[in-house]
């Protein structure tokens, strides 16, 4: 079962400190209560607290991993121009990340990432998990959030419109669970998706 | 327990929103870690048996849902020419567009989907998962054995074959159908390139399905192995399909010994012939199937350990992602007959780094990099091929080669490569202790002195590998005194150069002082008035010269730390050797005239020659005495380290005086 999953930035924000990230949207699947709280009673704040900050230290993992790996390969970040978006979803990179267990979830998870100009698409996946499905299905998700929410151009719709990301995760990762689509079946839910955007 | 619900509500995905199951977890766990149980744990656990309750009824349901899904397409919706010929069932599709002939799965396509066959692809996404959850815990909820007596599995039952076995067993059997169905069906060639993606994810989780059946019931072993053994045959030629090779190789690992079956080639292809450094998923499967099987791999897999050179490709081009898991696995790499060179490769390893993208940019003739042309030359290729080299060897003349990569120092990844080395080479010295006899500790004492001026100049990077040289050196000399007897030679040809004092001060100094610590009788009875004499004679010449003169046009002044050590050291070895105090006591004196005069050019900090000169003052004072300085300079070791609490003639006195001082306070 897929653990969570986050879109967040991978570039440097003015507004943000060194090596921070901010996390836009974020999912997570399965039981929500950290499992390591030592007999203490956390208040519902003090919870939502503590799983953000858990999201927040898998997007700055990411956005090291990313901004590592553009340095090593050298290439240049090129801007797109609105209608170019499906060149840069070709060219983006993707990667994953080894997270220890408790660093910041119970077991040992990865973290698979991909990253689009300053946007980055993460799913933190189980060791069970089957990660070429995972990546068939982060490329999905990144290429339909990429399409119907305009992510790449100026505008806040990530947002203000988490609706439509919360439906299309109800389709293609209903409860975490990866699933084994081929393109008739992707079709379809595509073209449901696609009639969710448009109302 | 709660990956089970969850894997229950996914079948339940019309009944249970997400949102509501969301907060019956955080309820029940929130009661279940309360002190006391009250009405309403009971009432939450009542409700979580009854959806456990419906598990094996699902593990029942899955059955007909992987094995008969209807194998008609669903109608089109509302075509506006469908006539009524449209109207009859078409049969299902595979792949490659032929029509199918057997069950439905995930594999087939059609216009459009029926109920049942979308809850197939459901099944078989969670099957995995069911079958480690369900099958690892029994559940007493349902009478799991009882046949069921549902319409359809009477019918499947009688159709299939003719006994009927219990649930667990019959999931068992037909997850085994259709994942053998799954494998033969990805031989197609798919139309459109997300099928064939997924055709290579399908391979992938019916071995690992397949896997974890044998695991449960071994019986199955001898029927899937002709299977696997096929799709092996067929994807190994084949380096796209690496990723699939893995579970495939999990699973000659796992069953390989029972079904008798030869894996040599199977290793020789996954440790020598995976070279697919730079795709950043495979390399993570990669590890981790390594990582995973940490245990086994070196007993049951002979390649294992020498294949190094070939692993340690992955962290040399990605270094930052693929630090953790070499962290772990490194110890496993090091053996007394790989040590020695697994050292060097992990030194040079930011030159393989360098090398592998010169690989890379070999076909690419816009490139600018003048040591591609060395990459392309014939007379240098031996170098190139020695680095990427994928079992053990050797080679000599490295200096060649750093010549040749000096461009390479300041390439992102080769810095990122250089940086993680330090970290690697502590754990490898931690691990090589715990291994290694004293000849294998002197051979690395060797290389360490012979390395530590021939790396690659990447900034910084030879700084920071000698200060881990320093380091472990210490720690090796501490462990086996012995050694530095052993290897005074080499030690003195080192501690004896001058140039050594500037560009390796850190290394220079720890020599030094190992050699004023250890070269004493106390240490081992080898050692002779005439080693000591040459080490003396040797340390002095250098601290006279560096003393004496300037420093070397445009270089530093010596470190005020290596003065004071070489001073020590001399000392040190006079309080063994009587006959040398003279000398030292007179280059002190001297050291003190010289100092009194005011600044020298050899130190042009004031309070360090101050610093220097106190120091000189008490060692001269010292020597003074004879018997005191030799205790001091060089303790007994019942004076380093004492154990009077085991000593029985100490110990009670001690003890007695103690508890004495406790009961009557003053």
């Amino acid at each position: 079962m897929v653990r969570c999953f986050l879109i967040h930035t991978v570039c440097g924000l003015t507004a943000l400190g060194p090596g921070d990230s901010r996390v836009l949207y974020s999912r997570v699947f399965g039981p929500e209560q950290p499992e390591h709280n030592q007999n203490q009673e956390l208040s519902p704040e003090e919870l939502r607290l503590l799983l953000k900050e858990r999201l927040v230290v898998v997007a700055r993992q990411v956005r090291s991993a990313v901004s590592l790996s553009r340095d090593a390969s050298g290439r240049e970040l090129v801007e797109v121009v609105p209608g170019e978006e499906g060149l840069a979803l070709q060219e983006a990179d993707i990667g994953v990340v080894r997270l220890r267990a408790g660093q910041p979830f119970s077991g040992e998870t990865s973290a698979l990432w991909l990253s689009i100009l300053n946007l980055g698409f993460t799913l933190v996946c189980d060791p069970n998990d089957n990660l070429l499905l995972a990546e068939g299905t982060l490329r999905t998700l990144a290429r339909l959030c990429v399409e119907h929410l305009h992510m790449l151009g100026q505008g806040s719709e990530v947002l203000l419109k988490s609706n439509r990301i919360d439906f299309l995760l109800s389709r293609l990762l209903p409860h975490g669970q990866l699933l084994f689509l081929n393109h008739k079946f992707a079709q379809s839910l595509e073209k449901e998706v696609a009639l969710y955007m448009t109302k | 327990i709660l990956n089970l619900v969850t894997l229950t509500c996914c079948f339940m995905l019309r009944d249970i929103q997400e949102s509501e199951l969301q907060k019956f977890y955080s309820r029940l766990l929130k009661l279940l870690q309360g002190k006391d149980l009250g009405h309403e744990a009971v009432d939450s656990l009542q409700r979580l048996h009854l959806i456990l309750s419906q598990v094996t009824t699902l593990s029942k349901k899955l059955v007909d849902w992987l094995r008969y899904a209807s194998i008609t397409q669903a109608a089109s919706p509302g075509g506006f020419f469908s006539g009524s010929r449209s109207r009859q069932p078409c049969p299902i599709a595979e792949l490659d567009g032929t029509v199918s002939g057997d069950f439905f799965t995930v594999l087939c396509v059609g216009q459009g989907f029926t109920e049942d066959q979308w809850m197939n692809v459901h099944s078989f996404s969670i099957l995995r998962n069911w079958l480690l959850t369900y099958h690892s815990c029994n559940f007493s909820v349902a009478d799991d054995r009882s046949v069921d007596g549902s319409v359809i599995s009477i019918v499947s039952a009688t159709s299939s074959s003719s006994r009927v076995l219990p649930p667990k067993e019959r999931l068992r059997e037909k997850s085994f159908q259709y994942c053998q169905r799954l494998i033969e069906q990805s031989d197609r060639k798919a139309q459109k390139k997300a099928d064939s993606d997924l055709q290579k994810a399908c391979l992938v989780e019916a071995v690992c399905i397949l896997d974890t059946l044998c695991l449960e019931d071994c019986s199955l072993v001898y029927r899937a192995f002709p299977c696997i053994k096929a799709l092996y045959g067929r994807l190994s030629s084949d380096l796209s399909h690496a990723r699939v090779l893995l579970p495939v190789a999990q699973f000659y690992l796992n069953h390989g010994e029972m079904a008798a079956v030869d894996c040599e080639c199977m290793w020789q292809l996954v440790f020598s012939r995976f070279k697919l450094f730079n795709d950043p998923l495979l390399a993570h499967e990669f590890l981790r199937f390594v990582r995973q099987n940490i245990q086994n791999l070196p007993v049951k897999v002979p390649q294992y350990t020498r294949s190094f050179p070939n692993l340690l490709k992955f962290l040399a081009w990605d270094s930052p992602a693929m630090i953790d898991d070499f962290v772990d696995l490194l110890p496993s790499m090091v053996t007394t007959g790989t040590a020695l060179e697994l050292l060097h490769t992990l030194l040079d390893l930011p030159c393989l780094s360098a090398t592998l993208v010169l690989q890379q940019r070999y076909q690419d003739l816009h490139c600018q990099y003048s040591a591609l042309d060395a990459f392309r030359n014939p007379t240098f290729r031996g170098f190139f091929l020695f680095l990427l080299r994928n079992e053990a060897d050797t080679i000599d003349r490295l200096s060649v080669l750093h010549e040749l990569l000096i461009e390479s120092a300041d390439w992102p990844r080769v810095v990122q490569c250089a940086q993680t080395v330090p970290v690697l080479l502590h754990i490898f010295f931690n691990t090589v202790l715990k291994v290694a006899d004293e000849k294998l500790l002197a051979q690395l004492i060797l290389v360490q002195l012979e390395r530590s001026s021939l790396l690659l100049k990447v900034p910084n990077y030879m700084n920071e590998i000698h200060r881990v040289f320093s380091y472990h050196l210490l720690k090796l000399c501490k462990l086996h005194p012995s050694l530095v007897v052993d290897q005074s030679h080499e030690l003195l040809d080192f501690a004896g150069t001058t140039s050594n004092v500037y560009n390796k001060e850190e290394l220079y100094t720890h020599v030094v002082w190992v050699l004023g610590e250890y070269l004493s009788l106390s240490c081992d009875s080898r050692c002779s008035v005439r080693h000591i004499t040459s080490c003396f004679e040797a340390l002095e010449a250098v601290l006279f010269e560096i003393t004496s003169s300037a420093p070397p046009p445009g270089g530093m002044c010596p470190n005020p730390r290596v003065i004071t050590t070489l001073m020590s050291a001399l000392a040190k070895l006079a309080s063994r050797s009587h006959d040398l105090i003279p000398r030292v006591s007179l280059f002190l004196s001297k050291l003190r005239t010289v100092s009194r005069s005011g600044s020298v050019a050899w130190c042009s900090d004031d309070d360090d020659l101050v610093a220097i000169v106190t120091r000189g003052e008490e060692l001269w004072s010292l020597l003074k005495t004879p018997g005191v300085a030799q205790s001091v300079l060089t303790p007994p070791p019942h004076v380093t380290k004492p154990q009077w609490h085991k000593d029985s003639n100490v110990a009670m006195p001690l003890r007695l005086q103690t508890l004495t001082s406790l009961m009557q306070p003053q």
